[in-house]
């Protein structure tokens, strides 16, 4: 059974963010901490001046395992991954479009963001991998 | 400080463990504080202290016709059943209770009228940013670490699967346990796979079950029938963000292990080669791998070669997951209270696969998904 998360009123603004194809982190604007997931006070300094910024959305591979019992949407098996965005954040999330072959995914191996659209409200953000000659690298 | 202050003087398992689709998640709780109250001979008026996790406290209270004065319902996963012992100990020392139980049962295979828990409600961190990613259970989360180690120390999938092989041989003649005999790597790699590179075989086995202690403070800890158990030292940890890896530095030797490990070990006064016994959360292969390095037992990267020498399985110089662990043994969803049980067993000569002389039992658990930790290490004497 596919899971469609709930948004909270502090969760919100992150969801629709994925409706428009980004992924939003937050930045403390004293202490300069970037983190993720969504919430109210920096987790350094407590600075409640935390505002949204979008993700470059490249990443790189930390880890994963290939699911041979996951529910609609996904295929099977599915790819579930850490992954270690640009932004110094490590993300659990899911890999597409990556063959499932475990010898072929490299640790460390580029990605890049995509979505998979769950509900006209939620679309997760998952990776994909990037081909090491793209130009815009 | 309060090690030593405490000591288990009553502790059993619930009547069977299994596969009980008989018997009530609730029931399961009551039965195994009623055999362990019989263990220390006492009575439901003599228990002024309850704590307890997957089942309503208030129930279970008012069902054994215990009137509690001192309440814990900590729930941060498998390894609660430790922090409630800590708590239990803090309480005893206190004088805020005189006699304490604390309880797990949980039908956590039959799954028969509960069990009475839920990580993932709505508009949780779970709920919205780890279960919607192909979650099908803990391996899809706390497995993710170990491909990682993996590749970092050139395990192969071989080293994974001995470490099953290696519980078996603590387990193959333990009635109780769920999965008894022998394996080989190659059955193991024969199993169905679940989620690569974990196969059926190097997951935990899920069970129906229950277990308790009684516990009780140091001047009374000679009143009672059996041998008392003393608490010598304890340490817990919160660390993790969203059930998996995600918050961690280095998911691999997360620092709740040794945050709770070294408060543990400092609260006790023992070296951790002063440890002569040894339980470790194995819901999966590569946890006790992961657990004998973040505890500092065996330098990185070298806990499978460890495994593999034999310095763990019977007749080893450092004897872990003596009752077959979480692998083999009985995993009802939450272990930690197993791993208690094995090692009071171990302290007081009764277990099945009995390690001679052990003086000195350290027990380390996580709980969900690896966001939190606790440790729990037991003495035949009062202090170290």
């Amino acid at each position: 059974m596919t899971h469609i998360p709930t948004p909270t009123p502090e969760t919100e603004s992150f969801w629709r963010g994925t409706l428009r194809g980004e992924l939003l982190l937050q930045r403390c604007q004293q202490c300069g901490l970037a983190f993720f997931p969504p919430r109210s006070a920096c987790p350094a300094c407590r600075s409640l001046e935390v505002p949204e910024f979008k993700a470059l959305g490249t990443a790189t591979l930390h880890s994963f395992v290939l699911n041979e019992r996951a529910s609609e949407p996904w295929s099977r098996p599915q790819c579930v991954a850490l992954v270690d965005l640009t932004e110094g954040i490590r993300l659990l999330t899911c890999l597409v479009d990556c063959g499932n072959d475990p010898a072929a995914l490299e640790l460390g191996m580029p990605l890049e963001l995509t979505f998979k659209p769950l509900s006209s409200l939620i679309s997760l953000p998952v990776f994909r991998p990037r081909a090491r000659s793209d130009p815009n690298t | 400080m309060n090690g030593g202050a405490a000591a288990i003087v009553g502790a059993a398992e619930s009547t069977n463990i299994g596969v009980l689709p008989g018997i009530s998640n609730f029931q399961l709780n009551v039965d195994a504080a009623l055999n362990a109250l019989a263990d220390a001979c006492l009575g439901p008026r003599d228990i002024d202290g309850l704590a307890c996790g997957y089942v309503d406290a208030g129930d279970l209270a008012a069902h054994l016709g215990i009137r509690p004065a001192w309440i814990d319902t900590t729930v941060v996963g498998g390894c609660s059943w430790l922090n409630q012992l800590r708590h239990a100990v803090a309480a005893l020392a206190a004088g805020l209770c005189t006699n304490a139980v604390i309880v797990h049962g949980e039908s956590g295979r039959s799954r028969v009228g509960g069990p009475h828990h839920n990580f993932g409600h709505p508009g949780s961190h779970a709920d919205q940013f780890v279960f919607p990613y192909a979650y099908s259970g803990p391996v899809t989360a706390l497995g993710l670490p170990a491909v990682r180690y993996m590749r970092r120390y050139g395990l192969r999938e071989e080293d994974l699967a001995n470490v099953a092989v290696t519980h078996r041989l603590w387990a193959q003649n333990n009635f109780r346990a769920f999965r008894q005999g022998r394996t080989s790597v190659q059955e193991v790699l024969a199993s169905p796979m679940i989620a690569w590179p974990f196969r059926r075989l190097m997951c935990c086995v899920v069970t129906d079950g229950g277990a308790a202690l009684v516990l009780t403070s140091r001047s009374r800890a000679y009143e009672f029938r059996k041998p008392p158990v003393f608490v010598l030292g304890c340490g817990e940890s919160l660390g993790g963000y969203t059930l998996g890896a995600a918050g961690f530095v280095d998911p691999i030797h997360a620092d709740i292990s040794v945050r709770s490990c070294g408060a543990a070990l400092k609260e006790a006064g023992v070296q951790r080669s002063d440890i002569e016994h040894l339980m470790i959360y194995d819901a999966f292969v590569h946890l006790p791998l992961f657990g004998l390095e973040a505890l500092g037992f065996v330098a990185a990267g070298e806990a499978a070669q460890f495994l593999a020498e034999g310095h763990t399985s019977p007749g080893g110089d450092l004897p872990m997951n003596t009752n077959g662990g979480g692998l083999c043994y009985t995993h009802t969803g939450s272990y930690g209270m197993f791993m208690l049980q094995e090692a009071v067993r171990q302290l007081r000569g009764e277990a099945v696969e009995q390690v001679p002389g052990v003086e000195l039992s350290l027990c380390h658990g996580w709980g969900g998904c690896w966001s939190a930790a606790a440790t729990v290490i037991l003495s035949r004497e009062p202090s170290s």
